[in-house]
């Protein structure tokens, strides 16, 4: 028991520290990001407040002058393009509505061995549908059936804490599923690691079978795959092998691949960003609701930018601690386990903590 | 194994902690407030209340008016805005007004609003309100803070007389401090906090703080 044990904390260990660096990244390829859009030098002297002030004082700017452009597009249709232009820098800047989805969005990467390519078709599709509530909850509060603000915020919170119920349950399914691997990469005599395979038929079907279902995919991965086809898992002998291929377009486009990342999309893309609601129903009631929706997806199209380059720091990252866990012998399949069962409860500890209220920051204030 | 353990949940919730300190940071204001705001004193000193008069901004304005008949399009009269001011002030309640009171350094509570109505002028919606202390309370130093802890409403008082006295002594003094201030040490603590993953009160960093000392 007690080498398991060790292993298990070694594994953990390692693993929270390739995660904490993935999330100090994320902060600072934020900023970074966030920043070069305006070329604004780094050490604007405007406010005091260090880089968050400026930050924040830019965002604050540009989601102000979104209201100008609009009033002005009333007189002068050129000015769409204005609207348009700053409508897609605020998405970029003020990245994902909600500012968990991309941590969400990564985490569930590294947790479920995502592809960098299905990483960037994630961000894009949660971010499009994200556009898409918003404008449907305005379209059909504001313009259908004319309610009030008052209804229209009450809407905006049920679908916010459904998204958040959404990401707990994902991120226990996740736990729930990692975890049984993690506890089986215990449970493997280091020697006998490249024979992995046969130690787990036994207790092999439940959950992750179903989530990575063989019918998905063309081909059986039992007997047919070389160790090193794909490059993100190749060194990876445990029963998961295989399970999670890089898509092929084919399996992106069809209905396989997409429902193997649709719970991600929508746990994240269900919560629309209240910016953009105000931004529509302001759009509204300038007569130009089409200008908004217009600005809706541009800004939709900023913010997957800037999630879709997080999740790839995300993938990489992983895929460097595969790289660096595959270099010592054995061990590597556990820290990998380790590290997929502690993204895994991140996610869960998300959707606990917006539920909850503890991370306050991102809750629609109604008045 | 037990030092193992102990490190091992140090960095699971320094992890924990650093992603949910990041997400914090992206918090940003979707209203912004522009306020005016009067104290009012009872003749023998005590504080009996805080009157607040906040304009939103054009966005905002527009977005609270949504579904609202007027007889006038594009005119609202104070009575056909009054419901709308119920709706406001009913629900601030949550909020605790975004006003928090300090009387040598005790707490004080409000109770609910009273003589509040909206006014719109040059499209944009003016909330006033009073919040009548809950005990009227005397205070050699108070201190009044307005902002929201989640940082969703920004508030900023105007530029010329942001904060009066009404009715007290003529020998209060007045100091009023804005978020941005540069003596305001408030914004580098608060990129401390980030880093130690304490957000909670991630909105205190914009707060605009008001102290008012009577000898």
């Amino acid at each position: 028991m007690t080498p398991i044990v060790s292993r298990a904390v070694r594994g953990l260990a390692l693993s929270a520290v390739v995660l904490t660096a993935f999330a100090l990244l994320d902060a600072s390829a934020h900023a970074l990001l966030a920043q070069n859009p305006f070329g604004a030098p780094r050490t604007a002297p405007e406010p005091q407040g260090g880089l968050v002030g400026w930050l924040l004082a830019k965002q604050s700017e540009f989601y102000r002058e979104i209201s100008a452009a609009i009033r002005a597009a009333k007189s002068d249709g050129s000015a769409v393009g204005t609207l348009l232009g700053i409508s897609f820098a605020y998405g970029i800047f003020h990245a994902a509505g909600p500012g968990h989805g991309k941590a969400v969005i990564s985490s569930y990467m590294v947790a479920n061995r995502e592809t960098a390519r299905r990483g960037i078709v994630l961000s894009f599709a949660s971010a499009l549908m994200q556009s898409l509530v918003a404008v449907l909850i305005v379209g059909i509060g504001a313009w259908l059936l004319n309610a009030t603000a008052k209804t229209m915020c009450g809407a905006e919170r049920a679908v916010e804490i459904a998204s958040y119920v959404l990401i707990a349950l994902f991120g226990a399914r996740l736990v729930w599923v990692k975890g049984g691997g993690f506890i089986r990469a215990l449970q493997v005599p280091r020697p006998a690691l490249a024979g992995a395979h046969q130690h787990d038929h036994g207790d092999h079907g439940h959950d992750h079978h179903h989530r990575h279902a063989h019918h998905d995919h063309g081909h059986d991965h039992h007997h047919d795959h070389g160790h090193s086809h794909d490059h993100d898992h190749g060194h990876v002998h445990d029963e998961h092998c295989g399970h999670s291929h890089g898509p092929t377009p084919a399996e992106l486009a069809g209905p396989g691949g997409w429902r193997r990342g649709l719970s991600a999309i929508l746990t994240v893309g269900i919560r629309p960003c209240s910016g953009a609601i105000l931004v529509l129903v302001f759009a509204l009631a300038q007569g130009l609701f089409w200008a908004g929706i217009a600005a809706t997806f541009v800004m939709g199209l900023g913010t997957a930018i800037t999630v879709a380059a997080i999740a790839l720091v995300a993938v990489s990252a992983r895929g460097m601690a595969e790289r660096l866990s595959a270099a010592r012998d054995g061990g590597g399949m556990l820290i990998m386990r380790g590290l997929e069962f502690a993204a895994a409860g991140l996610v869960l500890l998300f959707g606990i903590g917006l539920l909850f209220g503890y991370v306050a920051a991102e809750r629609v204030t109604c008045f | 194994m037990r030092p193992a353990c102990n490190r091992l949940i140090g960095w699971l919730v320094l992890a924990a902690a650093a992603v949910l300190g990041a997400a914090a940071a992206q918090a940003h204001p979707h209203v912004w407030i522009t306020a005016k705001s009067e104290l009012i004193y009872a003749p023998d000193g005590t504080i009996t209340g805080v009157r607040h008069a906040w304009t939103f901004d054009d966005m905002f304005s527009t977005y609270a008016l949504q579904g609202l008949e007027t007889k006038v399009k594009g005119a609202y009269s104070r009575e056909e805005l009054a419901p709308l001011a119920q709706t406001n002030v009913e629900s601030l309640k949550e909020y605790a007004y975004f006003t928090f009171a300090k009387a040598d350094g005790k707490k004080q509570k409000f109770s609910e609003p009273v003589d509040y109505f909206l006014e719109y002028k040059d499209t944009a919606l003016t909330l006033h309100f009073t919040l009548p202390a809950k005990t009227p309370f005397k205070a050699k130093e108070l201190s009044l803070e307005v902002f929201d802890p989640t940082y969703f409403i920004d508030f900023q008082y105007v530029q010329q007389d942001p904060v009066k006295l009404v009715g007290a002594a003529a020998d209060c003094k007045i100091q009023f401090q804005r978020p941005n201030d540069g003596t305001a040490a408030a914004q580098k603590l608060g990129e401390q906090n980030f880093l130690d993953g304490g957000n909670a009160n991630f909105g205190m960093m914009f707060a605009n703080k008001i102290t008012v000392e009577c000898p």
